[in-house]
């Protein structure tokens, strides 16, 4: 009988400590899982220089579009700005930026600085826009294919790493 | 008459703000902060959750219900962000396996109780 309780104690205790472990690994803050696979939403979006509306279904005129939102006061978009650079180079891809709850001035200056890697520039000025795309902070970026699929979705500045694969997704 | 036609748009009016700011203050407590774990959208301050606020105040507006807010926010969040989420095919297990453990160990005790008792 003692045998049979130390047994069947021992399996609760694997069980409950594989259980933690497995969970140890989960980021349940910031998941694309729900997202990736969808249809990118259907949203207008003002132009950053003019008085006119992109609608985000211009996007299936483009085999393949990465949608960048940015700001000049967001620190780690200074540090992605560099690979966006590197990634507005290749001819299979488009940049749309979305200029998020920024000063155009500021953000006017940070392109001039930093080079503007955007093929299309729009801008969300109170954030609502940005919520149509699970948006949490800035930067995000998310890659869609022609068929307005959403193919990848990073959260945070985009890493070397990140630009080999978005070049390799695109190459196919 | 006039003054009893003005008089009833106005409750009316007044009437349905309440009913939306009630709407409005019931999603905003099932909606987690996904930027500030623990805390709904209502308690927090932070960015994100000012966003989803104005977000939520513009869908009552247009006249969405609460499940079509919950299903628009879920689908571009997962159902993280929500403190009651639906069942699921893919959650089934972990809506149904308390009960379940909870039934197994009713039947584990009575077992028990009925050997000790047959023992004395």
């Amino acid at each position: 009988m003692k045998k049979k309780n130390l047994i069947i104690t021992c399996i609760f205790f694997i069980f409950f400590f594989i259980t933690m472990f497995l969970s140890l690994d989960k980021n349940k803050i910031y998941s694309t899982r729900d997202y990736v696979g969808q249809q990118l939403a259907d949203v207008d979006l003002e132009y950053f220089n003019k008085n006119s509306i992109f609608n985000t279904k211009k996007i299936s005129n483009y085999n393949f579009t990465l949608i960048n939102f940015w700001a000049s006061w967001c620190g780690p978009c200074r540090k992605e700005h560099k690979n966006l650079m590197a990634l507005s180079e290749n001819k299979n891809l488009k940049i749309i930026g979305i200029n998020f709850r920024d000063k155009q001035n500021n953000a006017k200056e940070f392109l001039k600085e930093m080079g503007n890697p955007f093929f299309i520039l729009t801008k969300d000025t109170d954030g609502k826009k940005s919520v149509n795309f699970g948006v949490y902070g800035i930067p995000e970026t998310i890659l869609v294919n022609q068929d307005l699929q959403i193919l990848k979705k990073y959260i945070g500045p985009l890493s070397l790493k990140d630009v080999r694969e978005i070049n390799k997704i695109v190459k196919k | 008459m006039k003054k009893i036609f003005l008089l009833a748009i106005f409750s009316f009016t007044i009437s349905n703000l309440f009913a939306n700011e009630i709407i409005k203050n019931e999603v905003l407590k099932n909606l987690r902060c996904l930027v500030c774990q623990g805390q709904t959208i209502s308690d927090s301050n932070s960015e994100f959750a000012q966003i989803i606020k104005s977000v939520v105040d513009d869908k009552i507006k247009e006249g969405m219900t609460k499940k079509e807010i919950y299903k628009f926010l879920s689908e571009k969040y997962g159902d993280w962000i929500l403190f009651n989420p639906p069942i699921k095919k893919n959650s089934y297990i972990l809506w149904f396996l308390p009960y379940l453990l909870f039934i197994l160990g009713g039947i584990f005790l009575y077992f028990m109780i009925k050997k000790r008792l047959m023992g004395k």
